[in-house]
């Protein structure tokens, strides 16, 4: 199989599953804004995925995507380590136009991880399963997005802990999409340059948006505004 | 204006594929600034020679940046740490008196050393016997205006050969990937009319070569082309990525 035993098969499901997961990121964060806008506007579309058949085949076929995208990570870093022998280089330079981003893709990757467990902890589980299983978890109505939102916000701790996750997708992004386009063969000459800002402006976008909310509940206005 | 320096060396010395090697340090004073590197390398291992110990063995050949033999890795860079250049065409006027050079092998899985400053780059030629030619069939002359090759194509088939396989791509790749001269060997051939027709089968032969002799994946970092002593774009990468995919789906 093609995909698994050839490099350039196994980084094209690299690149399928990142463009997924940034669909999945702008859809994501459309979404968060509402809340802002409107939080009875957010709780219906908390009420609409909640658990039907949809949401559940769109959350199964998500966590599947960021299965393989996890799996195949480590896959490919332990063959570059391999591949890249067993003596270091004594000195390393460093070159321009090499992004840091591009070189740290798996530490960023680490970091994002570890605060999706508590974000899947933190809201995840308290509605989405909460309302499969039937059983208690959180201290509202499984659908009221917009309560549990106040709720982990007015700490301002976790909106500190989010907006640092948020640099690390942000730096992990802005190589990603450029280098998932790369990898697909949707590149030339002309385009590497374009296809980098294009990059930088969608993660700069996506991130933005996300970023709106801890923000908008760290300076005060969750309660008054 | 010729002017002289003194520089310390620490040079990786390894006395076969299988020995453990170490680096070791070296006093070379009253260097012309106007040798070039290789030059200064010479003026050590005269040095090394008069002191009845062990010259260092590099690899080198045209001494014009065009043979695509020499190597090493100087201060943290393959062909030192001037731009666009092979390791015979960097001059000693790029160094501080005084300056502590390291200079190292290439490292990659794929380049065992031979010994202290060679490496092994068969495995490159091993690719370009993959899938790296075309096939001649011979059979009538067609006329030469019957095919209309674009300046655009002729230019990125130029620009791709210009390649000289040196190794420096994936001695710079974190991930030791040979991706960069895989893509300029498939891009110079499948962007001219009589390599198109053998495009699918060479990007898959070269590939699936590439990765049998065990160089790693490419993550777009981009420090292949910045090394790269003719400076060949990752945009053939995109091109090789695009003809292995297209191959593959069409199977």
């Amino acid at each position: 199989m093609w995909l698994i035993n050839s490099s350039i098969g196994r980084k094209l499901v690299m690149s399928i599953t990142g463009v997924f997961l940034v669909l999945f990121l702008l859809f994501h964060s459309i979404m968060n804004i509402v809340v802002i806008i409107s939080p009875e506007g957010y709780n219906a579309i908390c009420a609409t995925l909640g658990a039907n058949w949809y949401a559940i085949a769109g959350t199964s076929v998500l966590a599947a995507g960021f299965v393989i995208h996890i799996i195949y990570a480590f896959y490919l870093t332990y063959q570059n380590k391999v591949a890249r022998g067993a003596e270091a280089y004594a000195v390393a330079g460093t070159q321009e136009g090499v992004s840091w981003a591009s070189k740290n893709m798996v530490p960023l990757g680490g970091v994002i991880l570890g605060f999706l467990v508590l974000h899947m902890y933190n809201f995840w589980f308290k509605m989405q399963f909460a309302e499969l299983t039937g059983i208690h978890t959180g201290s509202f109505d499984p659908a009221n997005g917009a309560a549990f939102v106040t709720e982990l916000f007015s700490n301002k701790l976790y909106c500190a802990l989010y907006i640092v996750w948020l640099v690390a997708l942000w730096f992990h992004l802005t190589h990603g999409i450029w280098s998932a386009l790369q990898t697909t063969g949707l590149n030339n000459k002309v385009w590497l340059p374009r296809v980098k800002t294009i990059s930088n402006i969608i993660s700069t976008i996506v991130i933005l948006m996300f970023m709106a909310i801890p923000l908008y509940f760290l300076i005060g206005c969750g309660a008054s505004c | 204006m010729e002017k002289s320096i003194n520089v310390t060396l620490k040079v990786w010395r390894q006395a076969g594929p299988k020995v453990k090697g170490a680096f070791e340090t070296y006093k070379l004073n009253n260097v012309s600034t106007d040798s070039s590197f290789l030059e200064m390398m010479d003026q050590l291992n005269e040095q090394l020679i008069s002191e009845r110990k062990e010259p260092v063995v590099f690899d080198h050949d045209c001494r014009e940046g065009i043979c695509g033999m020499c190597s090493m890795f100087i201060n943290g860079h393959p062909h030192g740490p001037d731009g666009e250049i092979t390791t015979c065409q960097l001059h000693m006027r790029m160094f501080k008196d005084g300056e502590t050079i390291t200079v190292e092998p290439w490292r990659s899985a794929a380049f065992p050393v031979i010994k202290d400053l060679m490496v092994d780059r068969g495995a490159y030629d091993k690719i370009i016997q993959a899938g790296g030619y075309v096939n001649v069939n011979t059979g009538g002359v067609p006329d030469a205006n019957a095919i209309p090759i674009s300046k655009i194509d002729a230019d990125e088939a130029m620009d791709a050969a210009s390649c000289i396989g040196c190794g420096a791509c994936a001695a710079a790749c974190k991930n030791g990937s040979a991706m960069l001269f895989v893509a300029a060997k498939v891009s110079q051939l499948a962007l001219l009319p009589q390599g198109r027709v053998e495009g699918a089968a060479r990007a898959k032969a070269m590939v699936a070569k590439m990765d049998e002799l065990g160089f790693g994946n490419c993550t777009n970092t981009g420090a292949c082309e910045a090394e790269c002593p003719k400076n060949v774009s990752i945009s053939h990468i995109a091109r090789l990525n695009r003809e292995f995919i297209c191959a593959k789906l069409s199977d």
